[in-house]
């Protein structure tokens, strides 16, 4: 089994996140850490290569600081890390990360056959949940999203999903894109060896000229997208905090009915 | 007044039904796309009659009516399908913006949809408007509502979704009965290799839904599990049920009740969270709640720093006070 996992560089929820004068999320210091929601999609990899044997893979798309993404994915299973760095993809939108994403994978794949390619459900920064989706159409590969569940038997997934409004199980032959959510597992720390292991392994960056796409297909350049003004929020004022003396019901049923509340 | 507009085709509006009902948040989308240009319903499955009316007073021109000519189960289900389909109405209309309720399925549908026609996207978007040029733009909120963006959309054709309880849903000023057209479409083979083999739509709770509710009542690890006082104050004041990812976990209620980056995003006029520290993984989920209250035991709790009123105090004293005094003073 030849696993492909894409994870991302985010800033830290606890930093003080922000966007530069460009529009674009601040990803520079060292306030960026491995995308949370990629660690459930790393262990559902790293469980199904103990099982049937394997590689895992994990590819990310961004900046020089982008690689500690792939270097914590190692620390967490993955054989082998893939960086895709060139400057032209600063300001890429989903279709232009699905670009570069996919021409990694396609490098990967004339290797060897990669069997599955996975992701979390999410990117902690903008939470869009697009980006899967994207990229199989990107591919030309069937897309299994927000998996709570996973199976694989036969050449077929086999996923559970919760939505909104209805609860589904969906099939797909591999090779599939799936994205997986964090109720699929609980992921594990990094193991004194598994950090140990991570420290002897290198990244491979491959530029745009490697994976022979357009630069102009990507990045700024190619987004369909343009931030026009990013501000920050004021605090919210008049706030109210106060201790319970026995009354504290009272006041606040005062205070929702004052505003008009309820 | 009619609103002036550069936009090249009508609007095309996706309408989220449950149950032979138009879901609420529809009608904020009727509401904003009414500005934007001509607007065009899109409805998938049984049930459009029932609602045309409806429609109609919140401005549809005209209707789509998409029929998936496909023996496969549940085809209509599927993203990719539910994009191919979308895509046709948008050629058989010309329409230059898709609008939709922004959830995970939508978003899905969105950006497949977005990629089949060329089209920028933009989801979790607030409002969208119509610039001096003719570019469609939107407002969001980013990094747990921290921040305001504004975004182009710089491509002739746009998709937006827009989240639930964005703005009040208005009806229009005047209306008439709009046509109907059925669009009927086959899905392509490479839609279909992904397939629903199950699907059980979830039973309504009787309390209005998470995402689209006015007034939300949260519990967190402060519960222990016992939310007698959350549910007794819900039925009170009409509010939807909230959880967070601690309180799922636990099986003190149901998945789908977790609010959060992984959750449900709510933005109810009122948020009452108790029990419940205020972790960032939660407050992704809630931070553009109009008016934000907070009870909790510890003054150090995060949540604090965003409750525009909060109470350290026991939830258990609190919340049965406030119901009995709500009772009392509202009859």
């Amino acid at each position: 089994m030849r696993i492909v996992v894409c994870v991302k560089h985010v800033p830290d929820l606890q930093s003080e996140r922000a966007f530069d004068a460009e529009g674009r999320v601040v990803r520079v210091g060292g306030e960026g850490t491995l995308n949370e929601l990629d660690e459930n999609a790393l262990q559902v990899a790293a469980d199904l290569v103990a099982e049937q044997g394997g590689e895992v893979i994990a590819v990310t798309v961004g900046p020089a600081d982008a690689a500690d993404a792939v270097r914590r994915a190692f620390q967490r299973g993955a054989d082998r890390g893939v960086h895709v760095v060139d400057d032209a993809i600063a300001g890429s939108d989903v279709f232009g990360t699905a670009v570069c994403l996919a021409a990694a994978i396609r490098r990967l794949g004339a290797e060897a056959r990669v069997d599955l390619v996975l992701t979390g459900m999410a990117a902690l920064d903008g939470l869009t949940s697009m980006l899967p989706a994207a990229l199989a159409a990107e591919l030309g590969l069937p897309q299994l999203t927000l998996a709570a569940r996973l199976t694989l038997a036969d050449g077929v997934a086999t996923v559970r999903r919760d939505l909104d409004n209805a609860t589904e199980t969906l099939t797909a032959p591999l090779p599939a894109v799936i994205s997986v959510t964090d109720q699929i597992n609980e992921p594990a720390f990094p193991s004194f060896l598994g950090i140990m292991a991570a420290r002897k392994k290198t990244v491979e960056a491959w530029s745009l000229a490697d994976l022979s796409v357009d630069p102009t297909a990507v990045g700024a350049a190619g987004a369909r997208t343009r931030v026009v003004e990013a501000t920050p929020r004021p605090p919210r004022e008049h706030r109210v905090l106060i201790a319970d003396d026995g009354d504290a019901g009272r006041r606040l049923a005062e205070y929702l009915i004052e505003n008009k509340l309820v | 007044m009619t609103t002036m507009t550069t936009l090249t085709g009508p609007v095309l509006v996706l309408i989220d039904h449950h149950a032979g009902a138009v879901r609420p948040p529809t009608l904020e989308l009727l509401t904003l796309a009414r500005a934007a240009g001509d607007v065009t319903a899109l409805w998938f499955g049984d049930g459009l009659d029932g609602a045309l009316p409806l429609l109609a007073e919140y401005g549809v021109t005209s209707a789509y009516q998409v029929v998936i000519d496909s023996p496969v189960a549940n085809a209509m289900h599927l993203p990719a399908v539910a994009a191919e389909a979308v895509a046709a109405a948008v050629r058989q209309s010309d329409a230059a913006l898709v609008l939709l309720t922004s959830t995970f399925e939508n978003k899905e549908i969105g950006v497949l949809l977005a990629r089949e026609i060329d089209a920028g996207i933009v989801v979790d978007a607030n409002g969208v408007t119509i610039a001096a040029d003719g570019a469609v733009e939107t407002n969001q909120s980013a990094f747990a509502s921290t921040w305001n963006v504004r975004t182009q959309i710089t491509t002739p054709r746009a998709v937006v979704a827009i989240k639930p309880n964005s703005i009040p849903a208005e009806p229009a000023p005047s209306s008439a009965a709009p046509g109907v057209v059925t669009v009927t479409v086959t899905p392509s083979e490479d839609a279909l290799r992904t397939r629903i083999v199950e699907r059980t739509e979830r039973v309504a709770t009787g309390r209005p839904e998470l995402a689209e509710a006015q007034v939300v009542i949260a519990g967190g690890r402060g519960t222990n599990g016992d939310f007698s006082a959350i549910e007794e104050l819900a039925d009170l004041l009409g509010a939807a049920v909230g959880a967070t990812r601690v309180a799922t976990d636990e099986g003190w209620i149901e998945h789908t009740a977790q609010i959060g980056q992984t959750g449900v995003t709510v933005a109810p006029k009122l948020y009452i969270g108790v029990g419940l520290s205020g972790a960032v993984h939660h407050t992704g989920g809630m931070q553009s709640s109009g008016t934000i209250v907070a009870v909790n035991g510890d003054p150090e709790a995060p949540i604090f720093e965003i409750a525009d009123f909060g109470i350290v105090g026991d939830l258990f004293t609190v919340l049965p006070q406030l119901s009995a005094e709500l009772r009392a003073r509202l009859g």
